[in-house]
């Protein structure tokens, strides 16, 4: 007795861990949850959840709400033990309904079609009945025809009275659905390795720098096993607006000293070393980057004499073969000219980068005046000569995501199982059919019936195509 | 290109009501649709030009405008199988002016159609495959929206009962947003301020209206709208009892639409989102509030499959189901853009 009770009672949760009315439930609990997660803004600072809320209910009620919401932790709630728990349930019950359902679809997989008597036939929710002119063996080849016009591969067994043929198609997409389910669990682990063993990281790399960590959210640093170097970045507008076009950065990985491996990497196109990725995510200019960056003109005399030349801040340079000099006084990042002809700077992006070169020397006609890089007209000096601004290096740094998740292979071989079970759970059916053919006065009469574990309709349409395949033929012996 | 298309999807519509002069109804949508695919082909050569990134990096889906085209597109391509298929045309006279609204709309709003370059993180296959197929699906899902809705409409009867309750507070919120964005508009393109954006016009003439009188008047009204909707349901349902569609037929078409729209939704909304985002920002999931809310209607129209499953939720409670998923899925489309933030920028203009 004692025992009986205790059993149902583990009855009881196993079956309940295996309805698929959990499941719903499930779904819409994660649903209903998941809306406050979207509306509260997740891992924010509070006065910016406070500020939503006394939006939404007014001021009076903000406070308490906000400290309830903390309270069940819906300011981080897909971090928080709950949903956490609720994800536990959901796989569980993904676990146990299948344990409970996958041997017995596996019996009906494995079990073989067999003949069928005629009173069986008839009670199948599919059933047709048609007289055929001739004894069943005249009009073997006609069914079998039929049959095989409708893409069946018949057995056939012969009967007291006649003959059968009977079939099934698509038995094996009975187990879609048990990938589909199983596949969710595969990108769950997937999820849980990546989190475990993997990391997600930034790096603010400037020109030039050298770095062998990156840096969390704390700014705890986060040690990589290698070096890796900027050796530059590069921002591409379309045409002369501030719109980028691409960004790109020129990496090094340095390991033991040596570099092994060089790849520039631009937005949607990252690098990946020893199971660390790279990713383009942002740029900025280094704060005070004035001393640091290095210009790089080429200079171009009246005369066609070239030459490359690098400086910094406060240097100056000569022109080729004259007595030509100039001064790199100041710099902008982002140069505009206001209507009264005043020069400011628009952004602290490196936008519309400009030198302020004064030029001194032989001629009476010294000029001062800004060069800007996205502006060629602007490096043509009045006397003839020509300084080409071809970069300012150094000056900014290329904002880098780095994440390590060994789990995401896990993730993406679940994504594939679950397209591939979701495709054949729906689109394909598992159908049976037996066709009977049987002698009635000389006559013979045809008993076609049928079942399919889904889209009964299509099916139905397909046997009474067979039907009426029969029914010309049999028009036309006549 | 729009304004053809819509007026012939009108013309069909009326024709419809008017007499069954179907197949010439079928002949304008057919001619409608054709007209669209050659001018979006046409645009997407355009752009391919102009971008040089090659034909297909340059599939017209990468704003708003675009994609809503698309989803049209698809939905009218949809409509056309489901005719073939069903033999039943009476369908069309619920499926065509949808078509035609989301063209108005298009039109009304003055969403942006320039061809505009594309940001870096824009620039992915990933998200091209990812666009597509979620439009496909959002047509499937609207699709069984309509269905689902005409469903509720047929089968219920009795004022008190909780489906014909939900059916008409949906059928006339639906309306009300409908009418209260269309004011917005009339009165936005009367003012015309391009320093303001539309986003932030948003109900502005009605419900959100500095006046407090005029606030109170269309609470009012809406209120008022809602009660007629709910007082005189019954009307609509021997509309549709005209034409000669039963619950049967919906609730099935409903589900294969449902059916149909799921996996592709895994494979393109998911699957393929995730994979962008992954390659654009080192994160296949993130937790942002478009990401959640693609994995809520995705939830959603799981419990729907799922309900059918459980005993006595065939009918009605699926088809409120599937009601409440197409309404998860405006959410995610156009909700998120307009009212929540995040990292998807894209289509916010
Ligand atoms: C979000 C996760 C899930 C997805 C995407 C999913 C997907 C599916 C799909 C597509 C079907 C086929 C439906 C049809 O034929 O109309 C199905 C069937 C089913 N699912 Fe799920 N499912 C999920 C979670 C679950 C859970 C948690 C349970 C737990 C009980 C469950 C139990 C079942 C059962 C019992 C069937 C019917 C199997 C059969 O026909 O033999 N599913 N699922």
């Amino acid at each position: 007795m004692e025992q009986e009770k205790k059993k149902s009672l583990i009855d009881n949760i196993w079956d309940f861990l295996a309805s698929v009315k959990l499941a719903i439930v499930i779904f819409a609990l994660i649903s209903l949850t998941s809306i406050i997660g979207t509306i509260l803004e997740q891992r924010a600072e509070p006065a910016k959840n406070m500020q939503i809320l006394s939006k939404l209910f007014g001021e009076s009620l903000a406070p308490s709400l906000y400290n309830i919401s903390e309270k069940f932790g819906f300011m981080d709630m897909y971090h928080s033990w709950w949903f956490t728990a609720l994800l536990i349930i959901f796989s569980v019950n993904i676990i146990i309904c299948s344990l409970e359902r996958l041997p017995r679809i596996w019996k009906l997989i494995k079990e073989p079609i067999s003949p069928m008597s005629e009173e069986s036939i008839k009670k199948l929710i599919l059933n047709r009945e048609i007289i055929l002119k001739g004894k069943p063996d005249n009009n073997k080849a006609l069914l079998a025809d039929a049959i095989k016009s409708a893409r069946f591969s018949c057995q056939e067994v012969q009967e007291g009275d006649g003959y059968q043929f009977f079939s099934r198609k698509g038995t094996y997409s009975r187990l879609g659905v048990y990938i589909t389910h199983f596949s969710i669990l595969v990108i769950l682990a997937g999820a849980i390795i990546g989190i475990r063993f993997g990391f997600k990281g930034y790096l603010n790399l400037p020109e030039g720098a050298v770095s062998n960590a990156a840096f969390s959210g704390m700014n705890k640093e986060i040690p990589l096993g290698f070096d890796i170097r900027c050796d530059n970045f590069d921002v591409e507008f379309y045409g002369m607006s501030d719109m980028p076009k691409e960004y790109r950065s020129w990496l090094t990985i340095i390991k033991n000293g040596r570099e092994v491996l060089q790849k520039s990497i631009a937005v949607n196109d990252p690098l990946t070393y020893e199971g660390i990725t790279f990713y383009q995510s942002s740029y900025g200019m280094v704060p005070d980057s004035i001393g640091r960056g290095i210009f790089v003109f080429r200079l171009i005399s009246n005369d066609g004499k070239t030459s490359n030349t690098n400086l910094r801040f406060g240097e100056s340079f000569q022109i080729p073969g004259t007595s030509v000099s100039g001064k790199i006084l100041d710099f902008s990042p982002a140069l505009k000219v206001d209507e009264h002809g005043h020069a400011f700077t628009y952004s602290d992006h490196m936008n519309n980068p400009a030198v302020f070169i004064e030029f001194s020397g032989a001629g009476k006609n010294t000029f001062s005046g800004w060069l800007l890089r996205r502006q060629p007209n602007t490096w043509q000096l009045p006397d003839g000569h020509r300084v080409e601004f071809i970069d300012y290096w150094g000056g900014e740094f290329t904002g880098l995501q780095v994440r390590k998740d060994p789990g995401v292979w896990i993730v993406y071989l679940g994504c594939i199982a679950m397209s591939i079970g979701l495709f054949i759970a729906l689109f394909m059916s598992h159908r049976k059919i037996w066709i009977k053919a049987v002698e009635d006065k000389n006559n013979t009469r045809v008993l076609v019936g049928a079942i399919t574990n889904k889209n009964r309709a299509a099916f139905e349409r397909k046997i009474d195509a067979i039907i009426s395949i029969l029914r010309k033929k049999q028009e036309g012996v006549k | 290109m729009a304004y053809i298309t819509a007026m012939m999807t009108y013309i069909a519509y009326l024709a419809f009501k008017k007499s069954q002069v179907g197949i010439a109804a079928t002949t304008i949508t057919i001619t409608g649709f054709i007209a669209q695919t050659a001018a979006i082909i046409l645009r997407w050569s355009e752009f391919a030009e102009l971008s040089g990134m090659g034909f297909l990096r340059s599939a017209p889906m990468t704003n708003l405008y675009e994609s809503l085209v698309f989803f049209v597109w698809c939905l009218i391509a949809g409509y056309l199988i489901i005719e073939f298929k069903f033999k039943n045309r009476s369908f069309g006279a619920f499926i065509t002016p949808v078509a035609g609204l989301a063209l108005a709309f298009i039109d009304l709003t003055g969403i942006s159609k320039e061809i505009q370059p594309l940001v870096p993180a824009l620039k992915s296959n990933w998200l091209l495959a990812h666009v597509t197929m979620s439009f496909i699906a959002y047509a499937a899902f609207s699709m069984s929206f309509s269905t689902g809705l005409m469903y509720l409409i047929l089968s219920t009867g009795k004022r008190n009962e909780l489906s014909y309750i939900f059916w008409t507070l949906t059928f006339g919120i639906f309306f009300i947003v409908l009418a209260s964005m269309g004011l917005d508009l009339l009165t936005f393109k009367v003012m015309v301020k391009p320093d303001i954006f539309i986003k932030s016009y948003l109900f502005k003439t009605s419900f959100l209206n500095p006046s407090a009188v005029v606030k109170i008047l269309s609470w009012g009204l809406a209120f008022i709208t809602l009660f007629i909707v709910w007082r005189y349901g019954h009307v609509l349902r021997t509309v549709i009892e005209k034409f000669d569609l039963n619950a049967d037929m919906l609730d099935e078409i409903t589900y294969k639409s449902i059916a149909f729209g799921f996996p592709i939704f895994t494979l393109g909304g998911l699957v393929f989102g995730a994979i962008w985002a992954d390659q654009a920002w080192g994160v296949y999931w993130s937790w942002d509030p478009k990401e959640t809310w693609s994995l809520i209607t995705w939830f959603i129209y799981a419990f729907y499959l799922h309900g059918r499953m459980v005993r006595g939720w065939k009918g009605k409670k699926v088809a409120v189901v599937s009601v409440v998923g197409f309404m998860a899925v405006m959410f995610t489309y156009l909700g998120v853009n307009l009212l929540l933030s995040g990292l998807h920028s894209y289509g916010s203009q």
